[in-house]
């Protein structure tokens, strides 16, 4: 709860407010990842770009999707697709604590007339081959961001490491908002007529919808398929990579005008559908740790590739190149 | 004599891992002073959320010289033709004086150079400065990270480091900082630096507007504000919890309390349930009426001076009661499904990936409860192997509700609290239902080494029987815990059998439970990925060994040696070992038993001896060969003594039994005084032998006597 209704950010305001904190410090401000994901650190902007030596500032607001959470738009804390704000810090700075709160700050919350703590919690994602350190912000007892130093990627030590913070805004809002209910949350306010548009005007459909369709309607056997064929073009990719890889007299331009995202995207589209699969009932317990083992060897061999093709001798017009990020 | 301070400066160190760094710390101190002959006080720790700290008084300014004698070449390689040789010139240099300053010593290998020298002792700063950066980096932590270097690890990243001997700054760099004199309250209520002027009461008072360093303090103002707190709700008391004291002292450096509320609706949600919400997902502390009631109310532990406004209050208002809505719909839409209809949905829960689903699993744990309650039956103790069998059947379904999605910590008691509110079968007399949910709310009891036993034997029935499935189970595959390394918690599942085994006084035999557990796994999926090379009796024998000394020793307080003793005589039936480690323990240190305890000794080491110079021991102990009267009279009162020892023993009378061995003392002390065993007439010599070795096998069945230590020998 805000101190001053008047200056309670809307759900709008609030990405707004955040985006604008975390670009202002330097982060490049990307759209959201546009497939499926289950969090911000799948999109490629977090699970590739943390890999590597380069240095890197990006903050962006992802929809994650996880379609067992579903709940036909009927529970009032919880989301088939909810949305995030992910942050990463690549190397993190000294002061990325203070930063962080300054981020709260900005976000309308005078933290001195609440109850801030840093409770241990380390993240893993065991498919992505991913886990790091960290805590779980606690906003008067509400937990407002994960807040992780990342140590492994892909498999891979990380070195630099980067900071990771996803602040989970439906809550965040709800609490801004002082509403029982994430449907109720402000989305935005018409500035003429003063009309609300709420999160339930915004996105209700939309829960119930999917959640039919993940729990009672999603074709089986076709899911089944797009992830076999998903997978196995993604392994076909990764295999030409490892040809490529052994081949030594092919110019470097070669590997690096190799699609390895285009790998990736498939590997996560596997990824989403194991979760459609999952939350359909159709993966049994001896299929269910088989399943996501293939989707982490997927992500940990993009992986190993992505951080070789970086390494390998640079383009002449390198320069010009997506690799150089403006480090502000 | 100055004072030294360390503190290191960190990011939100975990709650559960400070008080055990500060005591490290202090410890490392202490030992890092001493082994550089800095003789101090002993170290005063201080530790937050932010920050580990130390403070010494008394240390001297720099180490004592140390003055000592070297010994050089011999004089005979030193100086050739009166000169003196490179030899000479090279130890000369070392001790720091001239040639001809040299002394010499006479040892037994010829005459050799010597010189006294003396060791400057180096400045105490300089000693420390260069310590410190490897005894904070030593540190033990449960995980660690690294931030910058990945050489350089530690448990969360290290933000500012202070040390400093009186006003002067100790220099040394950790993780890319430098050691200053600037310290940092807490975040929020004390912004920016702290200048410390000096170490010592300085340090202290810097730092005294700016967070409470003392952890034993800040826990004295929780207390206090817990307990000013709850009176103001008429006739509550806080629920006092000591393991969430401990982790809000350590999530706070300015600790100060607020009390909230919550719909009593919510309190027709089990106990349990709204207590786990609180507890362990929230922290906050109970709060209990006079009756003992749960009332609607709890309290908050912040990290902060304050809540003037009351936003803290309505923001954790506001959190609590999404969860308790949450619990709510859960134990509502759990409802939906029996646990009866869940049991073919354990099919598609994995117990563990060699060992196949938990539907299996309760199949294994039906048919082995069924074998240990009819073991226990035909023994004479009342249970009700029915009610076992119904509790077995239906006991993991818990694992398919929401509620224990949620809150996984509420496994087996969900199950009992849903066991009660259902229809289990009709007819079934509710008091029957109430047992069998009580076994199923029981079923993981001890949880610890400080948990009750399940209340009722059917509960201890399938409690054992549940554990004995996966310790039989990860054996036969071969996951055996190993040092530390016990993934399956399989030892505190050991020792939970155990202590059940002995509270319940079950006529149960550890091996035979473990042997049928075994059975239960014949013909299954699971056993074709057993470890066949494996001796699985000797591999759960040892390890159920170890797991009944732990109990005897560390839960029952029982003298290792009693408790070598006991074990010795055999520890498959616990209850048994139990009350034969007490009865020892009784006659432990009299008179009567120190004789035993010696002669038995000596008769083990008699009958070593005998088997290592390939000395013959008889057969059996032949009357007629007997010469001498004493031996006569052991002989003739071992049969009669072992006899009244047997019958007692059989019936578990072991006071008595151990006051008949007792008798047997004067004739062995009077058999040791006046008869030579080991004597050259072989056939003389064979039957004292066998004579002895009788005796000792005679009176071992309770404990190796030879194991007691007598006080005040080794």
């Amino acid at each position: 709860m805000a101190e001053n209704p008047e200056k309670r950010p809307t759900f709008q305001e609030l990405m707004l407010r955040l985006q604008s904190f975390w670009g202002e410090r330097g982060c490049v401000l990307q759209p959201p990842f546009d497939l499926e994901v289950g969090a911000g650190t799948m999109a490629p902007e977090t699970f590739l770009r943390v890999l590597g030596a380069e240095p890197y500032k990006v903050a962006y607001l992802q929809p994650s999707r996880r379609p067992a959470d579903g709940r036909y738009g009927e529970n009032p804390n919880r989301l088939y697709k909810h949305l995030q704000l992910q942050v990463i810090l690549k190397p993190p700075p000294e002061d990325i604590q203070e930063m962080y709160l300054g981020s709260l700050r900005a976000m309308g919350i005078d933290l001195t007339q609440h109850d801030i703590k840093f409770e241990e919690d380390n993240w893993e994602a065991p498919t992505l081959g991913a886990w790091g350190i960290g805590w779980q912000v606690m906003l008067d007892g509400l937990e407002i961001t994960q807040f992780t130093y990342f140590q492994q990627c892909g498999g891979l030590d990380l070195n630099p490491i980067s900071v990771e913070l996803t602040y989970g805004l439906e809550r965040i809002a709800a609490f801004l908002e002082d509403v029982d209910s994430i449907y109720d949350i402000v989305w935005t306010r018409d500035p003429v007529t003063g009309k609300v548009m709420s999160y339930r005007d915004v996105r209700l459909a939309e829960e119930l919808e999917l959640s039919v369709y993940n729990f009672e309607m999603a074709d089986i056997d076709k899911t089944w398929q797009h992830f076999g064929l998903c997978e196995a073009e993604c392994q076909a990719l990764l295999e030409g990579y490892d040809r490529l890889h052994d081949n030594k007299e092919l110019s470097p331009v070669e590997k690096k005008r190799f699609p390895l995202l285009a790998a990736y995207e498939l590997c996560l589209k596997c990824s989403h559908l194991f979760n459609v699969l999952d939350a359909r009932g159709a993966i049994s317990v001896t299929e269910r740790v088989g399943v996501m083992g293939r989707v982490r060897a997927l992500a940990v061999g993009i992986a190993r590739a992505w951080v070789d093709q970086r390494t390998s001798a640079p383009l002449p017009e390198e320069d010009a190149g997506m690799v150089v990020v403006a480090n502000a | 004599m100055p004072e030294f301070l360390l503190e290191i400066g960190t990011e939100e160190i975990p709650a559960r891992m400070i008080a055990s760094a500060q005591e490290e710390l202090e410890r490392r101190l202490r030992e890092l002073l001493a082994r550089e002959r800095l003789t101090a006080a002993r170290p005063r720790g201080f530790s937050t959320p932010r920050r580990l700290a130390v403070l010494v008084s008394g240390i001297p300014l720099a180490q004592a010289d140390v003055s000592e004698r070297l010994t050089g070449p011999a004089v005979s390689v030193a100086f050739r033709d009166g000169q003196p040789t490179a030899a000479a010139h090279a130890f000369a240099k070392k001790a720091g004086v001239e040639v001809t300053k040299l002394d010499r010593v006479a040892t037994p290998k010829g005459e050799y150079l010597s010189a006294q020298i003396t060791r400057k002792g180096r400045p105490a700063c300089d000693v420390i400065a260069k310590s410190l950066a490897k005894e904070i980096a030593s540190i033990y932590w449960p995980k660690s990270m690294y931030w910058q270097k990945p050489s350089e690890r530690f448990v969360r990243p290290v933000r500012w480091l202070v040390a400093m001997l009186d006003d002067e700054v100790v220099p040394f760099e950790v993780g890319g900082v430098r050691s200053g004199n600037r310290s940092r309250g807490h975040r929020i209520l004390s912004p920016g630096e702290v200048l410390i002027p000096r170490a010592g009461a300085p340090y202290v008072d810097a730092l005294s507007q700016a967070c409470v360093l003392d952890r034993e303090e800040r826990e004295q103002r929780i207390r206090n504000a817990l307990a000013e707190r709850a009176t103001t709700i008429p006739g509550a008391r806080w629920c006092e919890d000591l393991a969430l004291l401990e982790t809000v002292v350590n999530l706070t450096e300015w600790p100060s309390v607020i009390v909230g509320s919550f719909d009593g609706e919510f309190l027709r949600l089990p106990e349990e349930i709204l207590i786990t919400v609180m507890r362990d997902h929230q922290k906050y502390f109970a709060l209990r009426g006079s009756e003992g009631k749960l009332l609607p109310h709890f309290l908050a532990v912040l990290n902060t001076d304050g809540d003037p406004q009351g936003l803290i209050r309505h923001g954790n208002e506001r959190v609590l009661r999404a969860r308790f809505n949450d619990a709510r719909f859960f134990w509502e839409s759990d409802q939906k499904h029996s646990l009866r209809e869940r049991l073919p949905w354990l099919k598609n829960v994995t117990f563990q990936k060699d060992l196949g689903n938990y539907y299996e699993k309760t199949m294994r744990v039906q048919r082995l409860c069924s074998w240990a309650s009819e073991i226990i039956r035909e023994a004479g103790v009342e249970v009700r192997p029915g009610v076992v069998h119904k509790a077995a059947c239906l006991a993991k379904t818990d694992l398919t509700t929401e509620l224990v999605k949620e809150f996984t910590e509420l496994e087996g008691i969900v199950g009992g609290l849903y066991a009660s509110v259902q229809t289990l079968d009709r007819g079934m007399p509710a008091a029957t239902q109430q047992l069998i949910a009580e076994v199923i709310y029981d079923q993981y009891k001890p949880k610890s080494a400080d948990d009750s036993v399940p209340r009722s034997m059917e509960g201890a029935v399938l409690s054992i029987c549940d554990k004995a499935d996966t310790i039989a189970g990860m054996f036969a595959l071969g996951l055996a815990p190993t040092g530390s390394k016990d993934p399956f918690a399989l030892r505190r599942q050991a020792n939970a059998i155990v202590k059940t085994i002995a509270e319940h006084k079950l006529p149960l035999s550890l091996l035979r439970l473990l042997e049928l557990a075994r059975e239960t796994y014949r013909g299954s999926a699971a056993e074709q990925r057993f470890n066949a090379d494996l001796s699985y009796a000797e591999a759960v024998q040892a390890f159920f060994r170890e797991r009944f000394e732990f109990y005897l020793g560390e839960q029952l307080g029982v003298a290792y040696d009693v408790v070598k003793a006991v074990v010795a005589a055999g520890c498959d039936d616990v209850s048994d070992a139990v009350s034969r480690a007490k009865a020892v323990g009784e006659v432990r240190g009299s008179p009567d038993f120190d004789s035993i305890s010696v002669a038995f000794k000596r008769i083990k080491n008699i009958l070593r001896q005998a088997r290592e110079t390939g000395k013959q021991v008889a057969a059996g102990v032949d009357p007629a060969a007997f010469r001498e009267p004493e031996e006569k009279q052991l002989g003739q009162q071992i049969p009669l003594i072992a006899a009244l020892v047997n019958s007692l023993r059989q019936s578990r009378e072991y006071a008595g039994a151990l006051a008949e061995i007792s008798r047997i003392r004067p004739a062995v002390d009077l058999f040791f005084d006046r008869v030579m065993v080991m004597v050259e007439d072989e056939r003389l010599r064979a039957n004292r032998l066998a004579l002895l070795e009788t005796l000792l096998k005679e009176f071992s069945t309770i404990a190796d006597f030879s194991e007691i230590v007598i006080e005040g020998k080794s």
